[in-house]
Protein backbone atom coordinates (compact mmCIF):
# COMPACT_ATOMS: atom_id res chain seq x y z
CA UNK A 1 0.00 0.00 0.00
CA UNK A 2 1.18 3.45 -0.90
CA UNK A 3 0.84 6.37 1.52
CA UNK A 4 0.64 9.93 0.27
CA UNK A 5 1.70 12.71 2.65
CA UNK A 6 1.20 16.36 1.67
CA UNK A 7 3.61 18.76 3.39
CA UNK A 8 3.66 22.55 3.61
CA UNK A 9 6.56 24.96 4.00
CA UNK A 10 5.64 27.46 6.70
CA UNK A 11 7.25 29.90 9.11
CA UNK A 12 9.25 27.97 11.73
CA UNK A 13 7.10 27.47 14.80
CA UNK A 14 9.75 29.04 17.07
CA UNK A 15 9.67 32.33 15.15
CA UNK A 16 7.32 35.03 16.35
CA UNK A 17 5.38 36.27 13.30
CA UNK A 18 5.54 40.01 12.64
CA UNK A 19 2.75 41.82 10.86
CA UNK A 20 3.98 44.05 8.01
CA UNK A 21 3.59 47.77 8.73
CA UNK A 22 1.40 48.25 5.64
CA UNK A 23 -1.03 45.63 6.92
CA UNK A 24 -0.70 43.47 3.82
CA UNK A 25 0.33 40.32 5.63
CA UNK A 26 2.97 38.72 7.82
CA UNK A 27 6.61 39.48 7.03
CA UNK A 28 8.26 36.30 5.77
CA UNK A 29 11.44 37.82 4.34
CA UNK A 30 14.59 36.51 6.05
CA UNK A 31 12.49 34.38 8.37
CA UNK A 32 13.38 30.77 9.10
CA UNK A 33 10.97 28.43 7.29
CA UNK A 34 10.35 24.78 8.18
CA UNK A 35 7.96 21.94 7.58
CA UNK A 36 4.57 22.52 9.19
CA UNK A 37 4.84 20.65 12.54
CA UNK A 38 1.60 18.70 12.01
CA UNK A 39 2.90 17.57 8.59
CA UNK A 40 6.11 16.34 10.22
CA UNK A 41 3.94 14.12 12.43
CA UNK A 42 2.10 12.89 9.32
CA UNK A 43 5.39 12.03 7.58
CA UNK A 44 6.62 10.21 10.69
CA UNK A 45 3.43 8.15 10.90
CA UNK A 46 3.68 7.13 7.25
CA UNK A 47 7.31 6.09 7.68
CA UNK A 48 6.44 4.06 10.78
CA UNK A 49 3.71 2.25 8.84
CA UNK A 50 6.27 1.43 6.18
CA UNK A 51 8.78 0.25 8.78
CA UNK A 52 6.05 -1.95 10.27
CA UNK A 53 5.59 -3.57 6.85
CA UNK A 54 2.07 -2.20 6.42
CA UNK A 55 2.93 0.34 3.73
CA UNK A 56 5.20 -0.25 0.76
CA UNK A 57 5.98 3.31 -0.35
CA UNK A 58 5.73 6.80 1.12
CA UNK A 59 5.26 9.63 -1.38
CA UNK A 60 5.43 13.23 -0.18
CA UNK A 61 3.93 16.14 -2.10
CA UNK A 62 4.14 19.88 -1.59
CA UNK A 63 2.46 22.78 -3.30
CA UNK A 64 4.42 25.99 -3.12
CA UNK A 65 7.49 27.95 -4.11
CA UNK A 66 10.68 26.35 -5.50
CA UNK A 67 12.19 26.42 -2.01
CA UNK A 68 9.54 23.97 -0.85
CA UNK A 69 11.98 21.43 -2.36
CA UNK A 70 13.90 21.83 0.92
CA UNK A 71 10.81 20.79 2.86
CA UNK A 72 10.39 17.77 0.62
CA UNK A 73 14.09 16.86 1.05
CA UNK A 74 13.55 16.97 4.82
CA UNK A 75 10.71 14.46 4.44
CA UNK A 76 12.90 12.30 2.18
CA UNK A 77 15.68 12.44 4.78
CA UNK A 78 13.23 11.29 7.44
CA UNK A 79 12.52 8.24 5.26
CA UNK A 80 9.97 9.05 2.55
CA UNK A 81 10.73 7.37 -0.79
CA UNK A 82 10.01 10.04 -3.37
CA UNK A 83 8.63 13.53 -3.69
CA UNK A 84 6.49 15.69 -5.93
CA UNK A 85 6.62 19.48 -5.94
CA UNK A 86 3.75 21.33 -7.58
CA UNK A 87 5.57 24.59 -8.02
CA UNK A 88 3.75 27.89 -7.88
CA UNK A 89 4.38 31.39 -6.58
CA UNK A 90 0.70 31.79 -5.84
CA UNK A 91 -0.71 31.33 -2.34
CA UNK A 92 -2.99 28.37 -2.88
CA UNK A 93 -5.95 28.10 -0.52
CA UNK A 94 -7.01 24.81 1.12
CA UNK A 95 -9.72 24.27 -1.51
CA UNK A 96 -7.20 24.66 -4.35
CA UNK A 97 -4.70 22.47 -2.53
CA UNK A 98 -7.35 19.78 -2.01
CA UNK A 99 -8.21 19.89 -5.72
CA UNK A 100 -4.57 19.45 -6.71
CA UNK A 101 -4.12 16.67 -4.16
CA UNK A 102 -7.22 14.91 -5.50
CA UNK A 103 -5.53 14.84 -8.93
CA UNK A 104 -2.28 13.54 -7.43
CA UNK A 105 -4.25 10.88 -5.54
CA UNK A 106 -5.88 9.91 -8.84
CA UNK A 107 -2.44 9.25 -10.33
CA UNK A 108 -0.80 7.69 -7.30
CA UNK A 109 -3.77 5.66 -5.96
CA UNK A 110 -2.68 5.78 -2.29
CA UNK A 111 -4.40 3.52 0.24
CA UNK A 112 -3.98 6.21 2.84
CA UNK A 113 -3.40 9.95 2.69
CA UNK A 114 -2.06 11.39 5.95
CA UNK A 115 -2.04 15.17 6.35
CA UNK A 116 -1.34 17.55 9.18
CA UNK A 117 -4.62 18.70 10.73
CA UNK A 118 -3.78 22.33 10.09
CA UNK A 119 -0.96 24.56 8.93
CA UNK A 120 0.41 26.95 11.54
CA UNK A 121 0.32 29.91 9.15
CA UNK A 122 -3.30 30.21 7.97
CA UNK A 123 -4.69 27.90 10.70
CA UNK A 124 -7.50 26.83 8.35
CA UNK A 125 -7.85 23.16 9.33
CA UNK A 126 -9.64 22.27 6.10
CA UNK A 127 -7.43 20.53 3.52
CA UNK A 128 -7.79 16.92 4.69
CA UNK A 129 -11.56 17.13 5.07
CA UNK A 130 -11.87 18.81 1.64
CA UNK A 131 -9.69 16.18 -0.02
CA UNK A 132 -11.85 13.44 1.53
CA UNK A 133 -14.97 15.15 0.16
CA UNK A 134 -13.54 15.54 -3.35
CA UNK A 135 -12.45 11.89 -3.45
CA UNK A 136 -15.69 10.75 -1.78
CA UNK A 137 -13.62 8.85 0.78
CA UNK A 138 -13.88 8.71 4.61
CA UNK A 139 -11.93 11.03 6.89
CA UNK A 140 -10.34 10.46 10.28
CA UNK A 141 -9.44 13.91 11.54
CA UNK A 142 -7.31 14.96 14.57
CA UNK A 143 -5.81 11.48 14.91
CA UNK A 144 -3.85 10.41 17.96
CA UNK A 145 -3.67 6.76 16.89
CA UNK A 146 -3.93 4.93 13.57
CA UNK A 147 -4.37 1.19 13.29
CA UNK A 148 -4.63 -0.63 9.98
CA UNK A 149 -6.44 -3.94 9.74
CA UNK A 150 -7.08 -5.42 6.33
CA UNK A 151 -9.07 -3.03 4.18
CA UNK A 152 -10.02 -0.90 7.20
CA UNK A 153 -8.28 1.65 9.34
CA UNK A 154 -9.36 2.59 12.83
CA UNK A 155 -8.53 6.11 13.89
CA UNK A 156 -8.58 7.43 17.44
CA UNK A 157 -9.60 11.07 17.25
CA UNK A 158 -8.93 13.85 19.76
CA UNK A 159 -12.32 15.46 20.24
CA UNK A 160 -13.54 18.15 22.64
CA UNK A 161 -14.92 15.65 25.14
CA UNK A 162 -11.97 13.24 25.04
CA UNK A 163 -11.28 10.51 22.49
CA UNK A 164 -13.41 8.88 19.82
CA UNK A 165 -12.65 5.88 17.63
CA UNK A 166 -13.95 5.59 14.09
CA UNK A 167 -13.45 2.86 11.53
CA UNK A 168 -12.92 3.86 7.92
CA UNK A 169 -12.77 1.79 4.77
CA UNK A 170 -9.65 2.26 2.70
CA UNK A 171 -8.68 4.30 0.84
CA UNK A 172 -9.04 6.87 3.61
CA UNK A 173 -7.84 10.33 4.58
CA UNK A 174 -6.36 10.89 8.05
CA UNK A 175 -5.24 14.16 9.62
CA UNK A 176 -2.70 14.13 12.42
CA UNK A 177 -2.98 15.73 15.81
CA UNK A 178 -0.07 16.51 18.14
CA UNK A 179 0.02 13.27 20.05
CA UNK A 180 0.06 10.82 17.13
CA UNK A 181 3.82 10.41 17.46
CA UNK A 182 7.08 12.25 18.01
CA UNK A 183 8.79 12.85 14.68
CA UNK A 184 12.38 11.71 14.31
CA UNK A 185 15.31 13.88 13.38
CA UNK A 186 16.94 13.00 10.10
CA UNK A 187 20.48 11.67 10.53
CA UNK A 188 23.32 13.15 8.51
CA UNK A 189 23.78 10.00 6.36
CA UNK A 190 20.05 10.04 5.62
CA UNK A 191 20.18 13.72 4.72
CA UNK A 192 22.95 12.88 2.24
CA UNK A 193 21.01 9.90 0.86
CA UNK A 194 17.87 12.01 0.47
CA UNK A 195 19.63 14.18 -2.11
CA UNK A 196 19.61 11.25 -4.50
CA UNK A 197 15.94 10.35 -4.01
CA UNK A 198 13.57 11.24 -6.87
CA UNK A 199 11.83 14.62 -6.73
CA UNK A 200 9.48 15.45 -9.60
CA UNK A 201 8.62 19.09 -10.29
CA UNK A 202 5.18 19.85 -11.73
CA UNK A 203 3.03 22.92 -12.27
CA UNK A 204 -0.60 23.44 -11.21
CA UNK A 205 -1.46 23.69 -14.95
CA UNK A 206 -0.33 20.08 -15.38
CA UNK A 207 -3.37 19.06 -13.36
CA UNK A 208 -5.92 21.26 -15.09
CA UNK A 209 -7.23 22.61 -11.78
CA UNK A 210 -8.58 26.09 -11.08
CA UNK A 211 -6.71 27.38 -8.03
CA UNK A 212 -7.81 31.00 -8.19
CA UNK A 213 -8.29 32.47 -4.71
CA UNK A 214 -11.83 32.65 -3.37
CA UNK A 215 -10.93 34.60 -0.26
CA UNK A 216 -9.42 38.01 -0.58
CA UNK A 217 -7.30 39.18 2.35
CA UNK A 218 -8.14 42.84 2.79
CA UNK A 219 -5.81 43.53 5.69
CA UNK A 220 -3.76 41.87 8.39
CA UNK A 221 -3.38 43.51 11.78
CA UNK A 222 -1.75 42.86 15.14
CA UNK A 223 -4.20 41.61 17.74
CA UNK A 224 -5.05 43.92 20.62
CA UNK A 225 -2.25 43.79 23.14
CA UNK A 226 -2.94 42.84 26.71
CA UNK A 227 -1.28 44.98 29.34
CA UNK A 228 0.64 43.29 32.11
CA UNK A 229 -0.97 43.89 35.49
CA UNK A 230 0.57 43.89 38.91
CA UNK A 231 2.46 41.41 41.03
CA UNK A 232 0.94 40.56 44.37
CA UNK A 233 3.25 40.09 47.34
CA UNK A 234 1.77 36.93 48.80
CA UNK A 235 -1.13 34.50 48.88
CA UNK A 236 -3.13 36.73 51.24
CA UNK A 237 -3.07 39.59 48.75
CA UNK A 238 -4.11 37.20 45.98
CA UNK A 239 -7.02 35.96 48.10
CA UNK A 240 -8.03 39.62 48.51
CA UNK A 241 -7.99 40.12 44.74
CA UNK A 242 -10.10 36.99 44.22
CA UNK A 243 -12.60 38.37 46.72
CA UNK A 244 -12.71 41.69 44.88
CA UNK A 245 -13.41 39.77 41.67
CA UNK A 246 -16.30 38.09 43.45
CA UNK A 247 -15.03 34.57 42.85
CA UNK A 248 -14.10 33.89 46.48
CA UNK A 249 -16.22 34.40 49.54
CA UNK B 1 -29.65 35.97 3.52
CA UNK B 2 -30.62 32.68 5.14
CA UNK B 3 -28.04 30.98 7.35
CA UNK B 4 -28.17 27.33 8.38
CA UNK B 5 -26.53 26.71 11.75
CA UNK B 6 -25.24 23.30 12.83
CA UNK B 7 -26.62 22.44 16.26
CA UNK B 8 -24.08 20.79 18.51
CA UNK B 9 -25.65 18.49 21.07
CA UNK B 10 -24.71 15.68 23.40
CA UNK B 11 -26.76 13.31 25.50
CA UNK B 12 -30.02 14.85 24.34
CA UNK B 13 -29.07 18.41 25.28
CA UNK B 14 -28.00 21.33 23.19
CA UNK B 15 -24.42 22.51 23.72
CA UNK B 16 -23.51 26.13 24.42
CA UNK B 17 -21.20 26.36 21.41
CA UNK B 18 -24.34 26.41 19.27
CA UNK B 19 -25.51 29.66 20.88
CA UNK B 20 -22.42 31.63 19.83
CA UNK B 21 -22.80 30.31 16.28
CA UNK B 22 -26.43 31.46 16.31
CA UNK B 23 -25.31 34.98 17.30
CA UNK B 24 -22.80 35.06 14.44
CA UNK B 25 -25.41 33.78 11.97
CA UNK B 26 -27.94 36.38 13.16
CA UNK B 27 -25.54 39.05 11.93
CA UNK B 28 -25.77 37.53 8.45
CA UNK B 29 -29.55 37.24 8.20
CA UNK B 30 -32.38 34.84 8.94
CA UNK B 31 -31.29 32.00 11.24
CA UNK B 32 -32.29 28.41 10.55
CA UNK B 33 -30.94 25.47 12.53
CA UNK B 34 -30.10 21.90 11.66
CA UNK B 35 -30.45 19.25 14.35
CA UNK B 36 -29.01 15.98 13.09
CA UNK B 37 -28.84 12.90 15.27
CA UNK B 38 -30.73 9.95 16.62
CA UNK B 39 -33.79 10.50 18.86
CA UNK B 40 -33.23 14.24 18.84
CA UNK B 41 -36.84 15.39 19.25
CA UNK B 42 -35.96 16.96 22.60
CA UNK B 43 -32.96 18.79 21.17
CA UNK B 44 -35.13 20.13 18.35
CA UNK B 45 -37.64 21.47 20.89
CA UNK B 46 -34.84 23.10 22.85
CA UNK B 47 -33.37 24.57 19.65
CA UNK B 48 -36.74 25.98 18.58
CA UNK B 49 -36.76 28.03 21.77
CA UNK B 50 -33.54 29.91 21.00
CA UNK B 51 -34.29 33.59 20.53
CA UNK B 52 -34.35 34.74 16.93
CA UNK B 53 -34.46 31.35 15.24
CA UNK B 54 -36.97 31.03 12.41
CA UNK B 55 -36.91 27.35 11.57
CA UNK B 56 -35.39 24.14 12.92
CA UNK B 57 -34.68 21.36 10.43
CA UNK B 58 -34.53 17.95 12.08
CA UNK B 59 -32.86 14.91 10.58
CA UNK B 60 -33.49 12.01 12.93
CA UNK B 61 -31.66 8.89 11.85
CA UNK B 62 -29.12 6.42 13.22
CA UNK B 63 -26.75 7.52 10.42
CA UNK B 64 -26.37 10.88 12.20
CA UNK B 65 -25.99 9.49 15.74
CA UNK B 66 -22.29 10.27 16.02
CA UNK B 67 -22.05 13.22 13.64
CA UNK B 68 -19.90 11.30 11.16
CA UNK B 69 -18.89 13.83 8.51
CA UNK B 70 -19.35 11.31 5.71
CA UNK B 71 -23.07 11.06 6.56
CA UNK B 72 -23.72 14.62 7.73
CA UNK B 73 -22.16 16.43 4.76
CA UNK B 74 -24.60 15.16 2.07
CA UNK B 75 -27.52 16.08 4.35
CA UNK B 76 -26.22 19.65 4.76
CA UNK B 77 -25.41 19.99 1.07
CA UNK B 78 -29.00 19.02 0.29
CA UNK B 79 -30.28 21.80 2.53
CA UNK B 80 -27.90 24.38 1.10
CA UNK B 81 -30.09 24.68 -1.98
CA UNK B 82 -32.32 26.88 0.19
CA UNK B 83 -29.70 28.57 2.37
CA UNK B 84 -26.95 31.06 1.62
CA UNK B 85 -24.57 30.27 4.45
CA UNK B 86 -23.66 27.24 6.54
CA UNK B 87 -22.45 28.20 9.99
CA UNK B 88 -20.93 25.76 12.49
CA UNK B 89 -19.28 26.30 15.86
CA UNK B 90 -15.50 25.80 15.64
CA UNK B 91 -15.66 22.70 17.85
CA UNK B 92 -14.02 19.44 16.85
CA UNK B 93 -17.36 18.42 15.31
CA UNK B 94 -17.78 21.67 13.38
CA UNK B 95 -14.17 21.61 12.22
CA UNK B 96 -14.63 18.04 11.02
CA UNK B 97 -17.89 18.50 9.13
CA UNK B 98 -17.80 22.04 7.69
CA UNK B 99 -14.82 21.71 5.31
CA UNK B 100 -16.34 18.55 3.84
CA UNK B 101 -19.49 20.55 3.14
CA UNK B 102 -17.47 23.44 1.71
CA UNK B 103 -15.59 21.22 -0.74
CA UNK B 104 -18.81 19.56 -1.91
CA UNK B 105 -20.26 23.03 -2.54
CA UNK B 106 -17.01 24.18 -4.17
CA UNK B 107 -16.68 26.92 -1.58
CA UNK B 108 -13.61 28.12 0.32
CA UNK B 109 -14.47 27.94 4.03
CA UNK B 110 -13.85 30.87 6.37
CA UNK B 111 -12.50 29.23 9.52
CA UNK B 112 -12.81 30.34 13.11
CA UNK B 113 -14.29 33.81 12.53
CA UNK B 114 -13.95 36.45 15.26
CA UNK B 115 -16.40 38.95 13.78
CA UNK B 116 -18.84 39.54 10.96
CA UNK B 117 -17.91 42.79 9.18
CA UNK B 118 -20.45 42.49 6.40
CA UNK B 119 -22.35 39.95 4.35
CA UNK B 120 -19.12 38.64 2.83
CA UNK B 121 -16.49 40.15 5.14
CA UNK B 122 -15.08 38.56 8.30
CA UNK B 123 -12.10 38.69 10.64
CA UNK B 124 -10.24 35.56 11.63
CA UNK B 125 -7.05 34.71 13.53
CA UNK B 126 -3.98 33.48 11.66
CA UNK B 127 -0.50 32.49 12.90
CA UNK B 128 -1.86 31.18 16.22
CA UNK B 129 -3.62 34.46 16.85
CA UNK B 130 -0.48 36.54 16.33
CA UNK B 131 -2.26 38.30 13.49
CA UNK B 132 -5.88 39.00 12.63
CA UNK B 133 -6.87 38.88 8.96
CA UNK B 134 -9.86 40.65 7.48
CA UNK B 135 -11.10 38.56 4.55
CA UNK B 136 -13.74 38.87 1.88
CA UNK B 137 -15.36 35.79 0.39
CA UNK B 138 -16.03 35.71 -3.34
CA UNK B 139 -18.12 32.55 -3.11
CA UNK B 140 -21.88 32.77 -3.67
CA UNK B 141 -22.53 30.53 -0.67
CA UNK B 142 -20.60 30.89 2.56
CA UNK B 143 -19.29 28.13 4.80
CA UNK B 144 -18.15 29.46 8.15
CA UNK B 145 -16.92 28.16 11.49
CA UNK B 146 -17.30 30.42 14.51
CA UNK B 147 -14.95 30.93 17.43
CA UNK B 148 -17.26 30.59 20.42
CA UNK B 149 -15.46 33.04 22.70
CA UNK B 150 -15.75 35.85 20.14
CA UNK B 151 -19.57 35.99 20.08
CA UNK B 152 -22.11 36.46 22.85
CA UNK B 153 -24.38 33.48 23.41
CA UNK B 154 -27.89 33.76 21.99
CA UNK B 155 -30.68 33.57 24.57
CA UNK B 156 -31.94 30.02 25.04
CA UNK B 157 -35.51 31.16 25.45
CA UNK B 158 -37.96 33.50 23.80
CA UNK B 159 -37.89 31.87 20.39
CA UNK B 160 -40.72 29.96 18.77
CA UNK B 161 -39.29 28.51 15.60
CA UNK B 162 -41.17 26.02 13.48
CA UNK B 163 -39.82 22.48 13.38
CA UNK B 164 -39.57 20.64 10.10
CA UNK B 165 -38.44 17.07 9.54
CA UNK B 166 -35.82 16.48 6.85
CA UNK B 167 -35.50 13.19 5.00
CA UNK B 168 -32.37 11.24 5.85
CA UNK B 169 -29.66 10.96 3.24
CA UNK B 170 -28.72 7.65 4.86
CA UNK B 171 -25.44 6.03 5.70
CA UNK B 172 -22.70 6.73 3.17
CA UNK B 173 -21.16 3.36 4.01
CA UNK B 174 -17.68 4.83 4.32
CA UNK B 175 -17.19 5.02 8.06
CA UNK B 176 -18.54 3.78 11.36
CA UNK B 177 -18.33 4.83 14.99
CA UNK B 178 -16.55 2.28 17.19
CA UNK B 179 -16.56 4.00 20.56
CA UNK B 180 -15.51 6.93 22.66
CA UNK B 181 -13.71 7.69 25.88
CA UNK B 182 -15.53 10.75 27.04
CA UNK B 183 -14.47 11.84 30.50
CA UNK B 184 -17.40 12.35 32.85
CA UNK B 185 -16.73 15.18 35.23
CA UNK B 186 -18.64 16.93 37.99
CA UNK B 187 -16.76 20.10 37.15
CA UNK B 188 -17.96 22.74 34.68
CA UNK B 189 -17.07 22.29 31.02
CA UNK B 190 -13.89 24.11 29.97
CA UNK B 191 -15.28 26.11 27.08
CA UNK B 192 -18.26 27.48 29.00
CA UNK B 193 -16.80 27.76 32.53
CA UNK B 194 -16.74 31.13 34.31
CA UNK B 195 -13.56 30.23 36.18
CA UNK B 196 -10.73 27.99 35.01
CA UNK B 197 -7.72 26.72 36.92
CA UNK B 198 -5.01 25.43 34.57
CA UNK B 199 -1.83 23.58 35.39
CA UNK B 200 1.44 23.38 33.51
CA UNK B 201 4.53 21.26 33.27
CA UNK B 202 5.76 22.51 36.66
CA UNK B 203 3.19 20.19 38.30
CA UNK B 204 5.69 17.35 37.71
CA UNK B 205 3.30 14.38 37.42
CA UNK B 206 -0.34 13.43 37.30
CA UNK B 207 -0.60 12.74 41.05
CA UNK B 208 0.76 16.19 41.89
CA UNK B 209 -1.56 17.77 39.31
CA UNK B 210 -4.54 16.12 41.00
CA UNK B 211 -3.40 16.97 44.53
CA UNK B 212 -2.77 20.65 43.82
CA UNK B 213 -4.98 21.75 40.94
CA UNK B 214 -8.20 19.81 41.56
CA UNK B 215 -8.82 21.02 45.17
CA UNK B 216 -8.20 24.64 44.14
CA UNK B 217 -10.57 24.28 41.19
CA UNK B 218 -13.23 22.70 43.39
CA UNK B 219 -12.91 25.50 45.97
CA UNK B 220 -13.53 28.03 43.20
CA UNK B 221 -16.16 25.97 41.39
CA UNK B 222 -13.84 26.08 38.40
CA UNK B 223 -13.16 23.93 35.37
CA UNK B 224 -9.70 22.38 35.06
CA UNK B 225 -7.42 23.05 32.12
CA UNK B 226 -3.81 22.33 31.26
CA UNK B 227 -1.02 23.51 29.03
CA UNK B 228 0.10 21.42 26.08
CA UNK B 229 3.29 20.55 27.98
CA UNK B 230 1.25 19.07 30.84
CA UNK B 231 -0.91 17.07 28.44
CA UNK B 232 2.07 15.85 26.40
CA UNK B 233 3.74 14.75 29.65
CA UNK B 234 0.63 12.69 30.44
CA UNK B 235 -0.49 14.53 33.61
CA UNK B 236 -4.04 14.87 32.25
CA UNK B 237 -5.92 13.73 29.10
CA UNK B 238 -6.04 15.69 25.83
CA UNK B 239 -9.45 17.23 26.47
CA UNK B 240 -7.90 19.42 29.22
CA UNK B 241 -5.64 21.24 26.78
CA UNK B 242 -6.04 24.99 26.47
CA UNK B 243 -4.22 26.59 23.56
CA UNK B 244 -4.18 27.17 19.85
CA UNK B 245 -4.45 23.46 19.09
CA UNK B 246 -6.55 22.64 22.12
CA UNK B 247 -9.51 24.57 23.43
CA UNK B 248 -9.96 28.32 23.10
CA UNK B 249 -11.36 29.72 26.34
CA UNK B 250 -12.32 33.15 27.65
CA UNK B 251 -13.61 32.78 31.21
CA UNK B 252 -14.17 35.58 33.74
CA UNK B 253 -11.12 34.38 35.66
CA UNK B 254 -8.27 32.21 34.41
CA UNK B 255 -5.78 30.95 36.98
CA UNK B 256 -2.54 29.69 35.40
CA UNK B 257 -0.48 27.58 37.77
CA UNK B 258 3.06 26.63 36.80
CA UNK B 259 2.45 27.63 33.20
CA UNK B 260 5.27 29.56 31.56
CA UNK B 261 3.04 31.07 28.88
CA UNK B 262 4.16 29.76 25.47
CA UNK B 263 2.59 31.60 22.49
CA UNK B 264 0.61 28.45 21.77
CA UNK B 265 -0.99 28.54 25.23
CA UNK B 266 -1.58 32.31 25.28
CA UNK B 267 -3.46 31.99 21.98
CA UNK B 268 -6.02 29.85 23.78
CA UNK B 269 -6.68 32.00 26.86
CA UNK B 270 -5.57 35.59 26.38
CA UNK B 271 -9.13 36.80 25.91
CA UNK B 272 -9.97 35.79 29.48
CA UNK B 273 -11.33 38.75 31.46
CA UNK B 274 -8.92 38.44 34.37
CA UNK B 275 -5.76 36.34 34.28
CA UNK B 276 -4.00 35.23 37.44
CA UNK B 277 -0.60 33.60 37.22
CA UNK B 278 1.33 31.68 39.84
CA UNK B 279 4.86 30.86 38.79
CA UNK B 280 8.20 30.78 40.52
CA UNK B 281 10.01 32.25 37.51
CA UNK B 282 9.73 36.01 37.69
CA UNK B 283 10.51 36.29 33.95
CA UNK B 284 7.88 33.81 32.74
CA UNK B 285 5.99 35.27 29.72
CA UNK B 286 2.67 34.48 31.44
CA UNK B 287 3.27 37.52 33.69
CA UNK B 288 3.18 39.78 30.61
CA UNK B 289 -0.51 39.02 30.16
CA UNK B 290 -1.49 38.40 33.80
CA UNK B 291 -3.55 40.98 35.69
CA UNK B 292 -2.36 39.57 39.00
CA UNK B 293 0.89 37.67 39.24
CA UNK B 294 2.26 35.81 42.22
CA UNK B 295 5.92 34.85 42.06
CA UNK B 296 6.04 31.84 44.34
CA UNK B 297 6.77 28.15 44.57
CA UNK B 298 3.47 26.57 43.59
CA UNK B 299 4.00 23.66 45.99
CA UNK B 300 3.59 26.09 48.89
CA UNK B 301 1.40 28.77 47.33
CA UNK B 302 -1.35 26.58 45.85
CA UNK B 303 -2.19 24.61 49.04
CA UNK B 304 -2.07 27.86 51.02
CA UNK B 305 -4.40 29.53 48.53
CA UNK B 306 -6.80 26.57 48.57
CA UNK B 307 -6.90 26.64 52.38
CA UNK B 308 -7.50 30.36 52.61
CA UNK B 309 -10.38 30.45 50.14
Amino acid sequence: MRILVPVKRVIDYNVKPRVKSDGSGVDLSNVKMSMNPFDEIAVEEAIRLKEAGVASEVVVVSIGVAKAQETLRTALAMGADRAILIETEAEVEPLGVAKLLAQVAGEEQPGLVILGKQAIDDDSNQTGQMLAALLNRPQGTFASRIELNGDMVSVTREVDGGLEIVQLSLPAIVTSDLRLNEPRYASLPNIMKAKAKPLAVKKPEDYGVDIAARLETLSVAEPAKRQAGIKVADVDELVGKLKELGVAA
Amino acid sequence: MKALVWVEHEGGALKDATLSAVSAAAQLGEVHLLVAGQDVGGVAQEAAGIAGVVKVHVADDAAYAHALAENAAPLIVGLMGHHDAFVAPATTTGKNVAPRVAALLDVMQISDILSVEGEDMFTRPIYAGNAIATVRSRDAKKVITVRGTAFAKAEKSGGSASIEAVASTGDAGLSSFLGAEIAASERPELTSAKIIVSGGRALKDSATFEQLIFPLADKLGAAVGASRAAVDAGYVPNDYQVGQTGKIVAPEVYVAVGISGAIQHLAGMKDSKTIIAINKDDDAPIFQVADFGLVADLYNAVPELTNKL
